[in-house]
């Protein structure tokens, strides 16, 4: 494993954006984006993580977020292995920390992290020496989900710096909300948020944001509207009365889009409930780059793996 | 057997004393103290030299959890004493959330008995309010009380039933007993895991608002005041339930309160790298609450200090956050923390001992906290001078759940005698 002084992020890990520098997203979004160019260009992409090994330890059931990490790892090379709860020995009592451990034990080279706990992957990367990737901690981060909506603005508004960014939905609960927010403010970005008052997280505005509980006041002037998925199963009592009345209020349809500059783009990280938090005419529309999100995710997590630890990468 | 202790600074609030001089202890009791007493030749006189250090009544910790019967890998009431004796503690409260409840005398009987075998301090026994601390039915406080416990507390619970509070409040004037509130609305406080608010949003994890304290505290004063009787509000955390407290005061109501270590040395900042070891019940809140809590313990809002050591085994601990059990040791850090307040010009000498003395002292009702010529000997002496690391490899106690590890402190506990018995000499090797 390279000491974390020799590779080009500077970092052991990817736990969150909170804490990530300006120079620090910009490598990493130009790591993809050279990626990228090789891609379309037809080039073949370079082995660098040949004779690496990843573990996906996923707690949580995910789809999109696991595929996405694992193609990144095979197209470069790598080798995964996929482990779940229920393969892990949680389901037998063994905690967290002892299951890493003895995953550690069979010397892979990086460990990519879903849990439901807050603070998990951050628990981990202190006990491990390999690197950790976090795929999401419970409410708190989600930076890859949120360095490919960069990636994904970047080609299509061209800039981050004073781009106005709406996300929309339960920002409470959403750790997609706090690493986009940290990251977009951290490129210079202005993020307003917009949501049910039960649904936004205490003191919002300290982060840095323009709070919105009225979603056709909030998105006249944005260039971009994220939509956040709403968990309507986990949310419990006392968020929102009905599907019906969160749709009503902060469901984005083309009525809506109308009250909004010609060029926004709209993103979700998916999956999306349609006719919920996007009406299908939105979700399918012209101004969607909800596909190309997906894309730039494989791309973009390549990067993060190279840079942590592929060969070639100096 | 008898002591001698010379030329220490004798503190001692329940007799507004602050003297240089000596104590003279024979026969496990107080026998002179003054300035210039004259300490008769006996056999066996045993010495100690106290120039420079404190010599106080022996301190009172009124809110411990010692885990026996029931979580005796966690703490016993032999390593939960031996962790009050290097901490400076002659007398605590043990609380009754222990496996199975101390909730009738039975319980009560079998934790002095073991206390009278294996503690080497005084330890009292709170009762539960509630049966199995469930909040449906009463304890059979009037079994424990003729057993010896000497308040009653559904600690680590709150009891969410107003109308059986009132009904305790009133059944348990009959024996004059406090009860010592656990102030957390459990429908407010949900799954949360850390004070709510800024940080909480931050680190991603669930909050327990003020106010679900504060609802409570409010609650528990009202009925005391209905039933005129005596509450004690533990663990007081936040800017509001200070508020309350202050107001009940005012108006003549019977309300006592207590503030730990942690809730008036640490904020939620600490939770930062999700160290589950600041996962503590009530959480631990943002400066506003520090700033009102010392000052409210300065003015004597807050009566007494108390620990709230609450052990933990690792393997509760070194979980996710969301999973950690709530809690940290207290006993042998307390002092030092206590006393950095002091150092800080916040809190002054007489008035910090005062709430760890005679104040628990007498919400407790026990004969204890005071220098006074006849008491029990119970005697702490402590060099406010002493520099040094926290340490947790060397606690007494079983467990080492602390958040303080690591931390330069001020203040060191030198000598715990308990009844003119030295249990604890910090330059002899510690516990005796």
């Amino acid at each position: 494993m390279l000491p974390s002084s020799l590779n080009p992020l500077g970092l052991k890990s990817v736990l969150g954006t909170e804490f990530l520098k300006k120079d620090q997203i910009q490598t990493i979004l130009d790591r993809a984006q050279s990626l990228k160019s090789r891609m379309e260009r037809s080039e073949p992409v370079e082995q660098t993580l040949k004779d690496k090994t990843v573990i996906l330890l996923f707690f949580e059931p995910s789809t999109r977020t696991r595929a996405s990490f694992e193609l990144a790892a095979k197209r470069l090379g790598g080798t995964t292995l996929n482990l779940s709860k229920q393969m892990s020995s949680a389901e037998k009592g063994e905690t967290l920390v002892d299951t890493a451990r003895t995953i550690e034990a069979m010397a892979p080279d990086l460990l990519v992290l879903r849990h439901p706990s807050a603070g998990s992957a951050h628990v981990l990367d202190q006990k491990l020496k390999i690197p950790v990737v976090n795929a999401g901690d419970g409410f708190h981060e989600h930076p890859t989900q949120a360095l490919l909506d960069l990636m994904t603005l970047l080609e299509f508004k061209k800039r981050l710096e004073g781009l106005r960014v709406l996300i929309v939905g339960d920002i409470a609960h959403s750790r997609v909300a706090r690493s986009d927010i940290y990251a977009l403010k951290t490129m210079g970005a202005r993020v307003s948020v917009c949501g049910p008052p039960t649904l936004l997280p205490p003191f919002a505005e300290r982060m840095g944001v323009e709070v919105f509980h009225h979603l056709e006041r909030a998105v006249s002037d944005q260039d971009v509207i994220i939509a956040l998925r709403i968990q309507f199963e986990r949310l419990g009592a006392g968020q929102i009365p009905s599907r019906g009345e969160y749709s009503k209020y902060y469901g984005i349809n083309s009525t809506l889009l109308g009250r909004c500059r010609e060029d926004v783009l709209v993103m979700h990280p998916g999956p999306v409930n349609r006719g919920l938090e996007l009406s299908p005419e939105v979700a399918d529309g012209s101004q969607s780059v909800i596909l190309n999100q997906v894309s730039n995710g494989v791309i973009l997590r390549m990067a993060i793996l190279e840079l942590l630890v592929g060969d070639k990468i100096r | 057997m008898s002591l001698w202790i010379r030329n220490g600074r004798i503190i001692d609030p329940s007799q507004k004393r602050d003297i240089v001089g000596d104590v003279f202890v024979q026969s496990g009791k107080i026998e002179a103290i003054g300035p210039n007493i004259v300490v008769p030749q006996v056999p066996g006189l045993n010495t100690i030299d106290a120039k420079g250090c404190w010599v106080t009544p022996g301190w009172i910790d009124m809110h411990t959890h010692l885990r026996e019967p029931g979580g005796t890998h966690k703490e016993t009431i032999r390593t939960g004493s031996e962790s009050a004796a290097a901490g400076g503690f002659t007398s605590i409260a043990c609380m009754a959330n222990t496996q199975p409840v101390n909730d009738n005398s039975y319980v009560t009987s079998y934790i002095y008995q073991k206390v009278s075998s294996e503690a080497l301090i005084n330890v009292y026994a709170i009762g539960a309010v509630t049966k199995g601390l469930q909040g449906e039915e009463l304890a059979e406080i009037g079994s424990m009380f003729d057993a010896g416990i000497v308040g009653l507390s559904d600690d680590g619970k709150t009891l969410m039933n107003a109308y059986l509070l009132r009904k305790a409040m009133d059944y348990s004037k009959r024996f004059d007993l406090v009860i010592i509130s656990h102030a957390e609305d459990s429908s407010l406080k949900g799954k949360g895991v850390m004070n709510e608010g800024f940080n909480s949003a931050r680190f991603g994890l669930r909050g327990i608002p003020r106010t679900a304290e504060d609802i409570i505290v409010a609650r528990d004063i009202l009925v005391a005041e209905h039933t005129n009787s005596r509450l004690h509000i533990a663990h007081a955390s936040t800017v509001g339930s200070v508020a309350l407290i202050r107001e009940a005061k005012r108006r003549g109501i019977q309300v006592t309160a207590e503030v730990t270590p942690h809730h008036l040395t640490l904020t939620d900042d600490a939770v930062i790298h999700y160290d589950t070891n600041t996962k503590v019940a009530p959480p631990l809140r943002e400066k506003r609450d520090v700033d009102a809590l010392r000052e409210a313990l300065s003015d004597g809002t807050i009566d007494t200090l108390a620990s709230d050591h609450a052990p933990h085994s690792i393997e509760d601990k070194e979980v996710e956050y969301d999973l950690a059990e709530f809690g940290m040791i207290g006993m042998e850090t307390a002092f030092p923390l206590y006393h950095k307040l002091v150092v800080e010009g916040l809190l002054s000498i007489n008035r910090m001992i005062e709430a760890m003395t005679i104040r628990p002292a007498t919400i407790l009702g026990i004969s204890k906290g005071t220098l006074k010529v006849g008491a029990d000997a119970d005697i702490t002496i402590a060099d406010p001078s002493v520099r040094y690391t926290i340490d947790k490899q060397v606690f007494r106690s079983k467990s080492r759940n602390s958040p303080f590890d690591g931390w330069e402190v001020q203040g060191r506990v030198m000598h715990t005698i308990v009844g003119g018995k030295v249990v604890y000499d910090a330059k002899a090797g510690g516990i005796q």
